[in-house]
């Protein structure tokens, strides 16, 4: 290693500049799952140890629309592998980019991987070599972030009331059309994301939750390999 | 602070779930080498599973909804995730007022 302090301190701004609009956009998305949690009757610890834990915002705000008492276990480990399972392919894909770094580092700081680290650490990983204080210092401060957030929702839920009174229900729906629109640069990714809105919709309709997320999720892969053929871009390799 | 027994559990459970998923990635690394179109299904997951959670609060709740999630996805193709967020709830919020 022949990292300087000041070349460790820069890369560890560089992580918390790049990765601030995330937080910014994290925390009322937090807020709303403390908020939401409390009002199903989770206390504080519960909900704060389920951000530290598990620090998958998707799959604990869905946890949050399938949680009833008694509490469905099966039915919310299946929803959040469903939604999580995407976190096999993106670490697959960090993985090659940070085995320099020390492998109990790695078994930590993937703990912290999320969609908003993840696609800012592959954008740099394109460009020059990932360091430690970059990595492990944004996927730190995204963690702290959404357990201190998560917390704070415990705390303002119930003074604030029904969230659905000022929409904030919606921001959830809102980042998720966000996070989807970024995927959007190819003609399949278009047909993958209609063809899965169009089964889920249908599942939800016919079966409820969670099977609309596994609907979606195969429709959509379905979709990918059936638009494949015809696909213009072509393979790279 | 209360912790129940059966939440602690549940929370476990999704924890393990959610590592699981993580670690096999890390484990896995360059090794899953795919091509063509198995690698056109994978690719498919992220965003077909993000559209299928949030799908049928945009097309089966009622016209609010479905109308700000179509105001928040032309937001979406050109300005700033924080900027999405904020219109889809101003949006909502509005819309619901008018449909009382």
């Amino acid at each position: 290693m022949s990292d300087l302090p000041e070349s460790q301190y820069a890369e560890f701004r560089d992580g918390l500049v790049e990765l601030l609009p995330a937080m910014v956009a994290a925390a009322p998305i937090a807020l709303l799952y403390g908020a939401i949690a409390t009002g199903k009757g989770l206390s504080p610890l519960e909900v704060t140890l389920s951000s530290a834990l598990v620090f998958a915002g998707g799959a604990q705000l869905a946890a949050i629309e399938l949680w009833t008492v008694p509490v469905p276990i099966a039915a919310l480990v299946l929803s959040t592998v469903l939604i999580n399972a995407r976190y096999i392919l993106m670490s697959a894909s960090l993985a090659p980019k940070v085995a320099h770094l020390p492998f109990g580092a790695r078994l930590l700081g993937f703990h912290a991987l999320a969609d908003e680290n993840w696609a800012l650490a592959e954008r740099r990983a394109a460009s020059r070599r990932l360091t430690a204080a970059y990595f492990f210092g944004s996927g730190a401060v995204f963690w702290v972030n959404w357990v201190a957030w998560s917390w704070a929702g415990t705390v303002l839920g119930p003074l604030l009331g029904d969230p659905r009174r000022f929409g904030a229900d919606f921001a959830f729906t809102a980042i998720f059309i966000g996070l989807v629109a970024g995927f959007l640069t190819t003609r399949r990714a278009g047909i993958v994301v209609v063809a899965s809105a169009a089964a889920a919709t249908a599942a939800h309709l016919a079966f409820g939750s969670p099977w609309h997320v596994l609907a979606g999720a195969f429709a959509g892969m379905a979709a990918a390999v059936l638009a494949w053929r015809a696909d213009a871009e072509g393979e790279p390799a | 602070m209360s912790l129940d027994p059966v939440t602690l559990l549940a929370i476990l459970g999704m924890a393990l779930a959610t590592y699981g998923c993580r670690l096999t990635g890390l484990l896995l690394g360059g090794r899953l080498a795919l091509s063509g179109r198995s690698k056109a299904a994978l690719d498919a997951i992220p965003p077909a599973v993000l559209t299928a959670v949030i799908a049928p609060t945009l097309l089966a709740t009622g016209w609010p909804e479905t109308l700000a999630g179509a105001i928040t996805i032309l937001a979406a193709l050109r300005l700033p995730l924080i900027a999405v967020i904020a219109i889809g709830v101003a949006s909502v919020v509005v819309l619901r007022l008018l449909a009382g």
